[in-house]
């Protein structure tokens, strides 16, 4: 594992450099849970079983900054850096690819827990944000729903011969996943031809699985969720490793 | 014992045969040139000895290793610039040494390296705002992290202006001064013949030829030139009894005359002289690479 402390730091600045994947991971979801904020306040309402507007939000913006991260930017950094040589001139030393990859995860992974973070302080000190849930399950749970959608985003970056290509099918599969899986519109305010749609996309599972584990529901409500997104995550694994191409 | 040994390389791209049975060895502290025109199977055998590349046969020992299964233990020890490669856009300078340093179980202080190749101010430069010339020494720094007894250069000039290509002529002389061996692909004849100990030329995947660039010249009986431009009508056929001279050419005024031996120039004006001949901008053009790379496969090097 010699570099992977450098590799993480290095790697860690080019993510804060990069304007596009800083914004989308830590400003577009505050701005958005400040906009809806405002219009409705955090008063409890009964279409969200009591809760309020913040309150479900911010379990499910930690969704929607997941995609972000396996939707958008691993695809379109990893398609990018093989298409521009930056893998090619990595694998001219003795580095090793599980170097390169751990190092790349963990950095993304802080980012994304950092986004949810911001969040998660905005909520609290501008909405008094409730939580019933247990924190440590709730991070099990954000740990399994990030890595199985990083390994999804490493598939994508793998399939893609461009870092266009790739940008093109992480929108394709990112727009319809944040607007059907209550990420970004609340589940329950979906038409039902759409909550059928919802049903096919991983995301549903993780603002799911994120949103129960909030309200201190029990993990056996749960398991169906763990099982869509484990299997996500090894058949993701297994096939990144088979295909994944450094030039 | 060579430092590069290879035996029958073959390489083939579907139908396409890149590298057809080359061999050869390269000895320590020599700077070995591999030529020839775009697509000849250049990139493709250096990238097989770097073990970047799989070969479909032969063998390659570089360093006394086998570059299929001992990969990494190679690469500690040898530096590679590549084609076609990159950093991202964003790290700086310092950055990238700092990061391609730690990779390596051994390594020299790129601080003093960055020094020596003059890239020290540009420290804090992002890698995207470096000119072709900066990020070509970048990339010799890089090669050289770990102090490697082998460096290869793939193509290091192209693109670059005629000034800076000069300068990486230093660069790779600097190199192979700091005791180190130095492979290098090229397109460009002229930097084959002044830059290179060796020089082995390739087209379509063959080794025509393989010698100091001065044996392949004077091998091959290549002519010299002198070349003048004539005002009036010109008279060829006092040259033409001239020991040594081959072929004469005109075209409008500009008049070449073709041939061999050390006394050809002196001749020539001699007789231009004595019979009157009113000439000027005359000069002598000494045969080069691509006049070998012309004569051994009948055509002008495919750029």
């Amino acid at each position: 594992m010699r570099g992977l402390r450098k590799l993480m730091l290095v790697e860690l600045k080019l993510f804060l450099r990069e304007p596009e994947t800083f914004f989308f991971t830590l400003i577009f979801p505050m701005v958005m849970l400040f906009v809806f904020g405002s219009i409705y306040g955090n008063k409890p309402v009964e279409i969200f079983g009591g809760r309020g507007t913040v309150d479900i939000s911010v379990p499910a913006y930690m969704g929607l900054i997941i995609a972000v991260t396996g939707l958008m930017s691993i695809p379109i950094s990893t398609a990018t850096d093989r298409e521009k040589g930056v893998l090619r001139r990595l694998r001219a030393t003795p580095v090793r690819l599980q170097t390169i990859l751990i190092a790349r995860i963990m950095m993304y992974f802080v980012m994304t827990l950092v986004g949810a973070l911001l969040l998660v302080a905005a909520g609290k000190i501008v909405y008094g944000l409730r939580f019933d849930g247990n924190a440590l399950y709730v991070f099990l749970a954000f740990i399994i729903s990030a890595l199985s959608f990083f390994a999804l985003g490493f598939v994508i970056a793998s399939l893609a011969p461009t870092g266009r290509t790739a940008n093109i099918v992480g929108m394709a599969l990112f727009f319809p996943m944040i607007f059907f899986s209550g990420a970004t519109i609340p589940w329950n305010v979906l038409p039902d031809g759409v909550q059928m749609v919802g049903r096919a996309l991983p995301l549903t599972y993780v603002v799911k699985l994120l949103q129960g584990l909030w309200f201190a529901e029990p993990w056996n409500e749960h398991l169906l969720k763990v099982a869509v997104l484990a299997g996500m995550l090894i058949v993701g694994v297994v096939v990144s490793a088979k295909i994944f191409r450094w030039e | 014992m060579p430092i590069i040994k290879l035996e029958h390389l073959r390489k083939v791209y579907g139908d396409v045969v890149a590298v057809d049975d080359v061999s050869f060895e390269v000895e320590a502290g020599e700077i070995f040139g591999m030529v020839g025109p775009n697509g000849a199977g250049k990139t493709t055998t250096i990238e097989c000895i770097e073990g970047l590349r799989r070969p479909d046969g032969g063998s390659i020992h570089v360093l006394g290793l086998n570059p299929k299964t001992d990969g990494y233990a190679l690469r500690e020890r040898i530096g590679m610039q590549l084609q076609e490669s990159e950093l991202p856009d964003r790290i700086k300078v310092w950055e990238a040494l700092d990061l391609y340093a730690s990779f390596y179980q051994r390594s020299v202080d790129w601080h003093s390296l960055m020094e020596q190749l003059g890239l020290a101010d540009k420290s804090n430069a992002h890698f995207a705002k470096l000119s072709g010339g900066l990020k070509q020494r970048l990339f010799i720094v890089l090669a050289l992290l770990n102090d490697p007894e082998l460096v290869f250069f793939d193509e290091l000039t192209t693109g670059l202006d005629p000034q800076a290509r000069r300068t990486m002529w230093d660069l790779v002389r600097n190199v192979r001064d700091r005791g180190k061996t130095v492979f290098l692909t090229t397109h460009y004849m002229e930097e084959a013949e002044w830059l290179c100990d060796r020089v082995a030329i390739i087209d379509r995947g063959r080794i025509i030829a393989l010698d100091t660039p001065e044996n392949l010249i004077r091998s091959l009986d290549v002519d010299s030139r002198v070349v003048f431009s004539v005002d009036g009508t010109f008279e060829m056929e006092p040259l033409r009894t001239l020991r040594g001279v081959g072929r004469i050419e005109q075209s409008g005024e500009r008049v070449t005359v073709y041939g061999q031996g050390q006394t050809l120039v002196g001749d020539v004006v001699n007789v231009l002289t004595t019979s009157g001949v009113r000439f000027r901008d005359l000069r002598t053009e000494q045969p080069t690479l691509d006049d070998v790379f012309l004569t051994l496969t009948g055509q002008e090097m495919r750029d």
